[in-house]
């Protein structure tokens, strides 16, 4: 290492010890070059500033993919299908209603509503969802509709973004989750889903959910084609926008950060080497550093398991995120962990932390 | 390792452990006290900040694995140990086996001429096969399979051919090293402390019998491997005991290669029955880094990757192990407890990706910690 560049990672050690702002170069290099160990303990310090209390939150919530049709053919996803194979499925009302009941009967609050880009289905169709399900379960909050899919009905309806957010959002939709993000880099969107949403396009529809007064989620899923640098990168537009969300909204606008690894199996990119979990927790903490104005980030169990999860509680994370209770798409992938509320609440006390149960504005829910 | 790299960061200034880094980093011993304190310090940063600095100051950036094959013979077992879900009362018993000399053979002649280092074998303590069977099987691989190390037998199996035989423990490693014998895998020494044996595994060799088999194998000139079972009924300073214990052995004999911390599995078995869950991750990292810190005098720590998880043991390489065993292939012992690892899958290839992504170089040894000189990525997959 340079002496110019250990004195940057020097200067950005302070001045994360410091709970101060870092720089895109700082950020940098603290991925590239940090030490492990030193991150740790900054971000599980920057963890303990954000939220004193040894408190790890979760939510009782359940993945709902109400189709897994889609025109968008992403090189890494292994759950979709094309229009007119034999395995496209459309959920009807009744199976809605089912895996809600059972979600809602466990104690559940949430569904994370998301599917394909289904070619056909035109904005009435998901009104009528959002109506059927908050007829159903009016005290339920649906967490739905990555950015991608908002503008693919956007495209299929020829209106303005601001007009399908406010419709759906009249017939039901509570807060918009991060999906869809991938990399907010277009040089890595150009060669893993070249037909997807760019970055501009990405930020620009959270933009939009914010100004309506919606919250959401940011996430990315890392471990392909990207840089370190380009890791970054993501992280300083998810920051800049809340900034922007922050300048007339003191609540902010992306209540969460969560990350994730790639995986390969299934996929069109079965090629690059898949990430454990090294990589994972360099990550969180640098997540954790450089996101100063997100102030949730939650562990992603689903892609490295209870254990890693339980590592990543000292490591910047204080979410244990969402028990899920199906996973349609990294199982596609070939990984399969579970977590339901006992496992997520006994991983917590294990590792010195108590549970307590959230929604998606990150308020207690009283059991 | 240059002076500068072993100062204490910044960030550890008011650890709560930072007097013990310092400590372990002046190669000072760490004594009980201070053991028990590492294990109830939830700095996980700090303490694998320091067995990092000692993992890289004794072993640099080199991570080793290697390509070995497990053999379980048998899981038929005379004993009844309440964190087993691998043993069974017969061959006849659902899920039960043994093989013959001659299925040994057969299940590992794919491997004939491939590069392998070694041959892992361990099997329950069983109540009829004669010793003879043992000292053929060696001799059998041995013919077979030249140049493959026979790591065989834990100091269970040893001690229980000693009573079986009428001979003593000199005299049974002597023979099973002419027909063979290279190493002693470290299994069988779960918990030492007495109360733990009492409650787990009571049946089975004591913990000072433990100690006789590897002391005699060090004298004959047999290296050997040490582990510990955690994450069950065993106190923080039961475990720091356990350390200790190998500890003085390694002083009296230096025999010891490696140390390898078990992580417990709570599927099918008796203890996990018990509502015992499984050890957190961050009980994974504890163990390896407090294992490199307390055993300032055995070489190599290894993250059992098949036993932790691949992520976990991925991991391990940053909090002071520096060797992730190898390929395996086959193995029960903890398929059968639940573990979720799939040794089947594993190749050489992926084993070294794993080990890059940590930032550490792979290099690929012997049983015996050798380097192998001109690595290939072919072989055995």
């Amino acid at each position: 290492m340079t002496r110019d560049r250990s004195a940057l990672l020097e200067r950005a050690y302070d001045k994360a010890a410091a709970h101060e702002r870092l720089s895109y170069k700082e950020g940098v290099a603290l991925l590239e070059d940090g030490d492990l160990h030193v991150l740790q303990a900054l971000a599980h310090k920057r963890r303990m500033h954000l939220h004193p209390e040894r408190v790890v939150t979760y939510i009782i919530e359940r993945n709902i993919n109400y189709t897994n049709a889609c025109v968008t053919y992403c090189r890494f996803c292994a759950f979709y299908r094309r229009p007119g194979h034999s395995e496209v499925y459309v959920l009807t009302n009744e199976q809605l209603r089912s895996k809600i009941q059972e979600m809602v009967d466990a104690g559940g609050i949430q569904i994370l509503l998301q599917g394909g880009h289904h070619p056909d289905l035109p904005l009435t169709w998901y009104e009528e969802m959002l109506a059927f399900i908050k007829g159903e379960f009016p005290q339920i909050n649906v967490h739905g509709f990555s950015a991608p899919e908002l503008e693919h009905i956007a495209r299929l309806e020829k209106l303005p973004m601001r007009t399908v957010i406010e419709r759906l959002r009249a017939a039901g939709l509570g807060s918009l989750p991060g999906a869809g993000g991938e990399m907010l880099v277009d040089r890595v969107r150009d060669v893993i889903a070249s037909l997807k949403t760019t970055t501009a396009d990405w930020i620009d529809i959270h933009r939009t959910a914010h100004q309506v007064g919606m919250t959401s989620t940011a996430t990315m899923m890392f471990g392909h084609e990207e840089t370190l640098a380009e890791r970054v990168e993501h992280f300083e537009r998810c920051r800049e926008l809340q900034d922007e969300t922050l300048s007339y909204n003191p609540d902010g606008g992306f209540t969460a950060f969560i990350l994730w690894t790639f995986q390969p199996a299934n996929t069109a990119m079965w090629r690059y080497p898949k990430l454990e979990s090294h990589q994972y927790l360099r990550a969180a903490t640098v997540a954790r550093l450089y996101l100063d104005n997100i102030a949730n980030l939650q562990a992603s169990w689903v892609t490295q398991g209870p254990r890693v999860a339980e590592i990543s509680l000292l490591s910047g994370i204080n979410d244990m995120g969402s028990t899920m209770f199906e996973e349609n798409v990294v199982s596609a992938a070939g990984t399969t962990y579970a977590m339901n509320s006992e496992s997520m609440e006994r991983s917590i006390r294990e590792c010195g932390f108590e549970p307590r149960r959230r929604n998606v504005w990150y308020e207690e829910v009283t059991v | 390792m240059t002076e500068q790299s072993v100062t204490i960061p910044k960030v550890f200034a008011d650890s709560p452990i930072r007097d013990l880094m310092e400590k372990a980093l002046g190669d000072e011993r760490l004594t009980l006290a201070d053991g028990v304190r590492l294990y109830e310090s939830d700095d996980l940063a700090a303490m694998g900040w320091a067995a990092n600095a000692i993992r890289e100051r004794r072993h640099g950036n080199v991570t080793y694995y290697l390509k070995n094959r497990h053999i379980n013979y048998s899981n038929v077992c005379k004993y009844d140990c309440f964190f087993c879900s691998f043993y069974r009362k017969s061959a006849d018993d659902e899920g039960g086996w043994e093989w013959t000399v001659e299925d040994v053979l057969k299940h590992v002649a794919d491997y004939k001429d491939t590069g392998l280092q070694e041959f892992h074998i361990v099997g329950g303590v069983h109540p009829d096969l004669p010793f003879s069977y043992y000292t053929e099987m060696l001799t059998a691989l041995r013919d077979e399979h030249p140049g493959v190390a026979l790591k065989a037998f834990t100091a269970i199996e040893i001690a229980y051919f000693a009573e079986l035989t009428g001979k003593s423990l000199t005299e049974v490693l002597s023979e099973l090293k002419e027909a063979g014998l290279a190493m002693l895998p470290g299994g069988g020494a779960e918990v030492f402390a007495d109360r733990v044996r009492y409650k787990v595994c009571r049946e089975k060799a004591d913990s000072d019998r433990w100690f006789e088999v590897h002391e005699a194998a060090h004298a004959l000139g047999i290296p050997t491997n040490c582990t510990m079972l955690y994450g069950h009924i065993e106190t923080a300073e039961e475990r720091v005991d356990h350390l200790l214990r190998l500890r003085d052995l390694q002083d009296r004999t230096g025999g010891m290669l490696s140390y390898i911390p078990l992580r417990f599995h709570p599927d099918n078995n008796l203890l996990g029955s018990k509502k015992l869950g499984e050890p957190t991750g961050v009980e994974v990292l504890k163990n390896i880094a407090i294992g490199r810190l307390m055993l300032d005098n055995i070489p190599h720590i290894k993250a059992y990757w098949v036993m932790l998880g691949i992520k976990p043991a991925q991991l391990s390489l940053s909090y002071g192990a520096n060797d992730i065993d190898g390929t395996v292939t086959w193995e029960r012992i903890y398929q059968m407890a639940g573990a979720t690892t799939a040794p089947e899958d594993m190749t050489e290839e992926r084993l070294r990706q794993v080990i890059e992504e940590a930032g550490r170089t792979p290099v690929e040894r012997d049983a015996f910690y050798n380097e192998i000189a001109d690595t290939q990525t072919v072989g055995v997959s």
